[in-house]
């Protein structure tokens, strides 16, 4: 399955495989360096299964030290890289080229320091985004961004996805939460951004990496600010006859003020998958249900849990229900967080899409998709966090069936044009990867891609660091550093001057 | 040939760049000229005016979502979102007072320029954490835009929040797309009276880590108002959550002394004061903007004022020391030498004449690899360097 095509691969360096093993090998000793194909299988895909590739060799590094001298050696020898964090990215941002060598930072694994005064914690980049709350939460602390793979992502990986989540409407996504970076620039050179401060000074090179999907550096270390956990959450479920009933309440509830923790919606497919899946007590006569969850003092949530019920109620909700302890919020959440292996259930495969929308926009969206969907002739399912707009439909297809993995394909790419169309963008959490790379130009200009690819170019020249994701086109930098300016005395009479 | 150039439009700005770029003719780039005296002097013949590229292109409070033209004033800014009850959480400070000019200039463009923020940044982050997405020119003379106008969006580089603090020197910014949040019902604030600096960090500190969601944490030393110091804990919501979060503090603070209590109006006017650095409005001293990690603040003016006279009070939960040097002189070794030894940070001369600040690294000096590849970047954006030549660093 090779619709989306990799960069060719550079057969001289292939070739070269035995001296850059070896070369490897005297960085990283023992078995730090995989080069076995049946161990090397471990590594050839992400969380993106369609698309699979065994790298050229695997080098799991232990220390700052080894991952410099590994990015040197592969700067001065052309050899390409592609980090790795736990392998969990779902728009293919980890496959490996079959003329690189694929960095895994899993053994960076340790937390460094826990700085509860400062509210701070560092760590290495591999330690999971959950082990950061496990880190401190017999404190009463946590790290706020909680993508759902949070039990398995990485830190390292999160930085590099920029990872959001349930909380991010009100706590904001990974570049919200990360003070500090170490991490080694493709030449080897290791610099330090930020740190337990606040606001670096000079360009803000932490916002660059943070989503720069692996092509920028290599994080090798992490400072993240944590917060309080919040006194108390509960939440009500609310059930729609129209996703337009559930979309006004949404917008409603932000318009009286109100920001809650998550707010989570899910279509009739979604909800019936995930009520035959969990028994979560979800109803199936509604068209939408909207899952908000109000989190912080407990006298406040129980002011706001009155408010959101009567804005419900105002919206012609036809069920609702809220959570009277934490045993009932966690059945409310479990049809939610199982939503996408319910439909594993109903459907052989299915494409998990990501693209966000103006929310104002998601009646429009889920009619039109409706209609996309009987052209493709497939089904879909649609779970999304409805407080930002941040879609995730569900495509159902069956890979055995002959053309139906290239109509779910062909499928999710209009979906995302749909998202550009209304307003929206191609991602809002999964990252572009190899995915969504080819719609690129969906959504930007010639000039809007050249200008990504010119900080490329200043952190990497070469194009080693992940080539042939994010970009659909690879301009030479030399080629991106050409001007072409109109000389000429003070030119333009209109513009008001004095 | 010195020229003030007027555009009304990005394809305006996207014409005088390219001439200026194809005539390696350097652009100071202003809206209302209000933080001319912050960063260094800039050294360029023509001044590129953004003041008419003002106007709002599209507001959805429901959405959360602001778009805006770069000169547009940040008081228009702010009064139109104030009048759907809506706010820029990162609270924007004003440097009016501190360069002894009125209050309330500058514009949108200016403040994502110089990534202000005021004492909401410990909850609600700077001005970079807000912006969505934006329009540019680069230096080169090309219309660009990246990011979006949803809260959520990773698609591509984030070179809209990179641009935030690169005061003008990547490239022009024509429009900007903000996220905007609903304005809190009430605010009060807490404070404790006559604690020394220590104290009084450790308290917001503590105040910092409890379940109170502080919105503001400041101590203001006895000298700021002739009389105690006091600590300051801001607190902002819904009535009945204000009210039970004060509790939480009072509780958790007790071993600290009796607090007081600030209501609304009392509470606005002392958040605007620790803001906008009005304690050293009404000197002529050099100013330095300190941040380091909270604990660390106390520590670093006990250990300059060994060496030199100073007063500094501090926001950000200690994190932000604003320190001004009473004896005139600047102090720029000691200063940097100190925040090295108290674990690092960064110290910014913001106040000084325009003489001392040519001559002076005015932002944190940075080690040799990052220099190089900050110098890349702008090489990239603006490879003739005509964008606010040494606005940041000397020579780029």
């Amino acid at each position: 399955m090779t619709a989306i095509a990799m960069p060719p691969p550079d057969q001289a360096v292939i070739a070269r495989r035995k001296e850059i093993l070896s070369a490897l090998q005297a960085i990283v000793p023992g078995e730090g360096v995989i080069h076995d194909e049946r161990e090397m299988r471990a590594y050839e895909t992400d969380a993106l299964t369609a698309y699979r590739q065994l790298p050229l060799i695997v080098v799991l590094p232990e220390t700052v030290e080894q991952v410099s001298k590994v990015l040197k050696y592969c700067h001065e020898h052309d050899v390409k890289v592609v980090p790795r964090g736990a392998g969990t990215s779902l728009s293919g941002g980890a496959l490996p080229l079959e003329d690189g060598v694929l960095l895994s930072m899993m053994k960076f694994n340790r937390v460094l320091d826990i700085d509860y005064a400062n509210r701070a914690v560092v760590v290495q980049p591999g330690v999971t985004n959950l082990g950061i709350t496990r880190a401190v939460e017999h404190e009463g602390f946590y790290y706020a961004p909680d993508p759902s793979s949070q039990i398995a992502c990485s830190i390292g990986g999160n930085i590099a996805e920029n990872s959001g989540g349930v909380h991010c409407l009100k706590y904001g996504l990974t570049t919200n939460n990360v003070l500090g970076l170490e991490m080694v620039l493709i030449n080897g050179e290791v610099i330090r951004l930020g740190g337990k401060h606040l606001d670096s000074e000079g360009y803000d090179l932490l916002a660059l990496m943070t989503g720069s999907e692996g092509l920028l550096g290599v994080v090798t270390e992490v400072t993240v600010r944590i917060l309080q956990k919040p006194e108390t959450a509960r939440a009500l479920l609310i059930g729609f006859p129209t996703s337009e009933d559930g979309g006004r309440c949404v917008a409603d509830i932000i318009a009286a003020g109100i920001i809650p923790g998550g707010m989570e919606m899910m279509d009739k497919p979604a909800i019936h998958a995930a009520e035959d899946f969990v028994n979560a007590g979800y109803p199936r006569d509604v068209e939408a249900l909207l899952i908000v969850e109000l989190d912080g003092p407990e006298g406040e949530v129980d002011y706001l849990i009155g408010r959101v019920e009567e804005i419900a109620r105002a919206n012609k909700a036809s069920h609702l229900r809220v959570s009277e302890n934490e045993e009932e919020r966690m059945t409310f959440w479990a049809g939610r967080k199982a939503a996408f292996p319910a439909v594993g259930r109903i459907s052989p495969d299915y494409l998990c899409m990501d693209g966000t929308i103006p929310r104002r926009e998601l009646p429009k969206v889920l009619a039109r998709m409706r209609e996309l969907g009987d052209k493709h002739g497939l089904g879909v399912a649609n779970v999304f966090h409805a407080g930002d707009g941040n879609l995730h439909p569900l495509i159902l297809y069956d890979a055995n069936k002959p053309g139906e993995l290239d109509a779910a394909e062909a499928f999710g790419a209009d979906i995302l044009r749909l998202c550009v169309e209304v307003g929206g963008v191609l991602t809002g959490e999964h990252g572009v990867g190899i995915e969504k790379r080819d719609l690129m130009t969906d959504m930007f200009s010639e000039a809007d891609l050249k200008q990504q690819q010119r900080v490329k170019c200043a952190f990497d020249e070469k194009h080693l660091l992940n080539p042939g994701k994010v970009f659909p086109v690879l301009h030479r930098c030399a080629e991106l550093g050409k001007m072409h300016v109109h000389k000429g005395q003070l030119p333009f009479p209109d513009i008001p001057r004095f | 040939m010195d020229a003030t150039l007027k555009p009304r439009g990005a394809t305006d700005v996207e014409d005088v760049i390219k001439w200026a770029a194809g005539e390696t003719q350097p652009l100071e780039i202003v809206g209302q000229g209000s933080k001319r005296a912050l960063g260094r002097p800039v050294q360029a013949a023509h001044v590129l005016d953004l003041s008419d590229l003002a106007g709002v292109e599209s507001y959805e409070p429901a959405e959360l979502v602001l778009t805006v033209k770069a000169g547009t004033p940040i008081g228009e800014v702010e009064k139109l979102v104030d009048d759907n009850g809506q706010e820029l959480s990162f609270e924007p400070m004003d440097y009016g007072p501190l360069f002894g000019e009125e209050p309330g200039r500058g514009t949108i463009g200016g403040v994502l320029a110089a990534n202000l923020s005021g004492p909401r940044r410990i909850k609600a982050g700077a001005a970079r954490d807000h912006v969505l997405g934006m329009e540019a020119v680069s230096g080169r003379g090309e219309i660009f835009r990246s990011g979006g106008k949803v809260v959520k969006n990773v698609t591509g580089y984030d070179l809209p929040r990179a641009l935030c603090g690169s005061f003008g020197t990547l490239a022009v910014t024509t429009t900007v797309s903000l996220k905007v949040n609903p304005k809190p019902e009430t605010s009060a604030t807490f404070y404790l009276a006559g604690l020394d600096d220590q104290d009084g960090v450790q308290a917001l500190c503590d105040a910092m880590g409890s379940s109170a969601e502080v919105s503001g944490a400041a101590h203001l030393p006895d000298w700021v108002d002739g009389g105690k110091s006091r600590t300051l804990l801001r607190l902002e919501g819904f009535k009945s959550s204000v009210d039970y979060r004060m509790k939480t503090l009072q509780e958790r603070l007790a071993g600290f002394g009796k607090p007081q209590i600030l209501e609304e109006q009392g509470s606005k006017e002392i958040w605007q004061k620790v803001r906008n650095v009005e304690p050293f409005a009404a000197r002529d001293t050099p100013v330095w903007r300190i941040s380091v990690a909270p604990t660390a603040g106390p520590q670093l003016v006990a250990r300059l004022k060994t060496v030199f006279e100073l007063d500094a009070f501090y926001d950000w939960s200690g994190g932000l020391v604003w320190l001004s040097c009473t004896d005139g002189e600047i102090h720029q070794a000691k200063i940097r030498t100190a925040v090295e030894a108290v674990g690092g940070g960064h110290a910014t001369l913001v106040r000084a004449d325009p003489s001392v600040r040519s001559d002076t690294a005015v932002f944190q000096p940075q080690p040799g690899p990052l220099a190089a590849l900050s110098r890349r970047l702008k090489e990239q954006f603006d490879p003739k360097g005509i964008l606010n030549p040494g606005r940041m660093v000397s020579g780029m």
